[in-house]
């Protein structure tokens, strides 16, 4: 399986799609950086509103860590676009060339061909997000220098040191990697079911678009589903940014507020993946290829 | 001889369409199968279900003595197979392609190998150009050398001359007598031209609509006294008149198409060729037609298309 598993990562990183994720990126993420560059303090001032009458802050509040949690907020929007593009082309990608029965007449399991097709998107998934860790937190922080992160939350402000921030966004990353590879997971499960890739990619979005409205809409209907939807766990790396307070509600340092909120959904999106690759796996065994 | 191929009471049901029914045949060590039936017979199905692509709805298949069921990824190994075209990694080159599906057919590879195998088809010039720009003969080449790349005992060409020129399809032809003669393997190669497989096959079976229709040597399948043969002359109406007043006239067939046909044996060509030259008759041509090719047009309802 080691010699599909490294053949598939050849053929991903030798197709030129595979860098337009990468590519499309370092444009945005470019962008951001350069809008916050000019017109940073005007963001900050729409981002604190009321606060800024009522709060003095010294210290640089547009700085690197903030940069890169904005960053962050806006584009695991757009991401699962992006790892769709590549994890739902991975078996209707092959039907579509025709390569599907040449592959599958192969001495090889299908089990073993959905595993080492599903770990190759991972791996695109997973350098996918360290480029965009590079691009968001370095490259920021290169940018914008450190200081304390201030984050206004819906009822209450949090301020966390600056040397509290790194190991914050190492969690957030992983947190967010195992949220992208889920959403590699439900398009590599809807891959084979098509013959090319763009009806996964479409499912894949519109699943993603419909589960996101369910998660945030407060409706009693929805409120029952809505924890074993893996939108609604998808954004739980914003909780290595939520830190408990002692008695002079002080941030206290290494602390997260809710840890067992992040652990409960990390196990649900990865439950999510290994229910999704396992019934990848069932189906693909019991298809008959006639592409 | 030992079989390399043992296939009993195969069925294949898509929805309402039996697509394979009942299909019982076996392919023994050395044998150049001919597998053949029209467009839709189920050719392509059956292969499909020795290569494990479809699962058979019923009935036994062994390959190398082993059920499929229990040793497929031990017989895959031995396969080499190119089914219908050979779709191939546009945005790869030539030299990768066959570098992959050589390590996932499980044989060392080095670039000695690969480079040896593409100087075998024709290709070695063309190793690092990008599939993309190649013609389709290029290719078929190209899947030829993907079948072949782990030395496989047993070869599956499905439609193997599909869209070629009539250089690309001598070549596949004379790669299968090689592969047959020269490095003795076990073929079976799947058409709808019967001309093509009769040149190349020694045991065929026929195929209709699923079902077996006949299967036999070259030999016993071409009864020689059933040797049809057509006379394209200067003046067709009047060969057909003199004939019809020689000995000739209880071979001769209904005139159709203008051409004048006799049924006879083998041996009787040479005879019948003097014959038509003492009634000076101006001869264009006199073209032998197996009975065969009749039967086959029988069994596939006109619809075979004779190719030359």
């Amino acid at each position: 399986m080691y010699t599909l598993f490294k053949v598939e990562l050849y053929k991903i990183f030798k197709r030129p799609r595979t860098y337009i994720a990468f590519a499309a990126m370092t444009a945005l993420i470019t962008i951001i950086q350069l809008g916050l560059k000019v017109d940073g303090k005007e963001y900050i001032e729409f981002v604190l509103g009321d606060l800024s009458n009522t709060l003095q802050v010294d210290g640089k509040l547009c700085n690197g860590y903030f940069v890169c949690f904005c960053i962050l907020n806006l584009l695991l929007i757009h991401v699962p676009l992006l790892i769709a593009l590549i994890a739902a082309d991975m078996i209707s990608g092959e039907a579509n060339m025709g390569t599907l029965r040449l592959l599958l007449s192969k001495p090889i399991t299908r089990t073993q061909f959905v595993v080492a097709k599903f770990l190759a998107a991972t791996v695109y998934t997973l350098l996918l997000l360290v480029w965009i860790a590079f691009l968001a937190l370095f490259v920021s922080i290169f940018i914008f220098g450190t200081d304390d992160i201030f984050l206004v939350k819906n009822n209450y402000a949090v301020q966390i040191a600056s040397n509290d921030i790194m190991w914050r966004y190492l969690g957030a990353f992983f947190f967010a990697a195992l949220a992208m590879v889920t959403v590699a997971a439900v398009a590599f499960f809807l891959s084979q079911f098509a013959e090319n890739s763009i009806g996964p990619i479409v499912a894949t979005m519109s699943i993603i678009i419909v589960f996101t409205i369910f998660s945030t809409m407060s409706i009693p209907l929805f409120n029952k589903i809505k924890p074993f939807m893996f939108t609604t766990h998808m954004v739980a790396w914003k909780e290595f940014f939520d830190v408990r307070v002692n008695a002079d509600n002080e941030s206290i340092a290494g602390s997260i507020q809710r840890p067992d909120k992040i652990i409960n959904s990390a196990l649900i999106l990865i439950a999510h993946i290994v229910g999704l690759v396992s019934l990848s796996a069932y189906f693909l065994k019991k298809k008959d290829i006639l592409s | 001889m030992p079989e390399i191929i043992n296939v009993e009471g195969l069925c294949k049901t898509f929805g309402k369409l039996q697509a394979v029914n009942n299909l019982s045949f076996t392919v023994n060590e050395g044998d150049v199968y001919g597998f053949l039936g029209q467009n839709g017979a189920g050719k392509s199905t059956t292969i499909r279900m020795l290569l494990t692509l479809i699962a058979p709805t019923s009935g036994k298949v062994e390959l190398f003595g082993k059920s499929l069921l229990t040793h497929r990824k031990e017989i895959l190994a031995q396969i080499g197979a190119m089914i219908e075209r050979p779709d191939l990694y546009k945005y790869l080159s030539a030299y990768d392609n066959l570098k992959i599906f050589a390590k996932l057919s499980g044989c060392k590879v080095s670039e000695q190998l690969l480079m040896n195998q593409l100087e075998v088809v024709g290709l070695a010039d063309r190793a690092k150009d990008k599939v993309k720009g190649f013609s389709q003969g290029m290719k078929q080449r190209l899947g030829i050398a993907i079948a072949l790349i782990h030395n496989p005992a047993l070869v599956i060409l499905d439609e193997p001359t599909n869209g070629l020129d009539p250089q690309g399809i001598a070549d596949i032809r004379k790669l299968i007598i090689n592969l047959s003669k020269e490095q003795k393997k076990t073929v079976m190669v799947s058409s709808h031209l019967l001309n093509e497989i009769e040149q190349v096959a020694t045991r065929i079976l026929i195929i209709d609509k699923g079902k077996k229709i006949i299967e036999g040597t070259k030999q016993e399948l071409l009864d020689p006294n059933q040797t049809v043969v057509e006379i394209e002359s200067s003046n067709n109406g009047n060969t057909y008149q003199l004939l019809s007043n020689s000995s000739w006239a209880s071979h001769l067939q209904p005139i159709t198409n203008n051409i004048v046909s006799l049924t006879l044996n083998k041996n009787q060509i040479p005879s019948l060729h003097r014959n038509l030259v003492e009634m000076n008759i101006d001869i264009y041509s006199l073209q032998q037609r197996h009975s065969l090719e009749d039967y086959f047009l029988k069994v596939t309802k006109g619809n075979y298309v004779h190719t030359v």
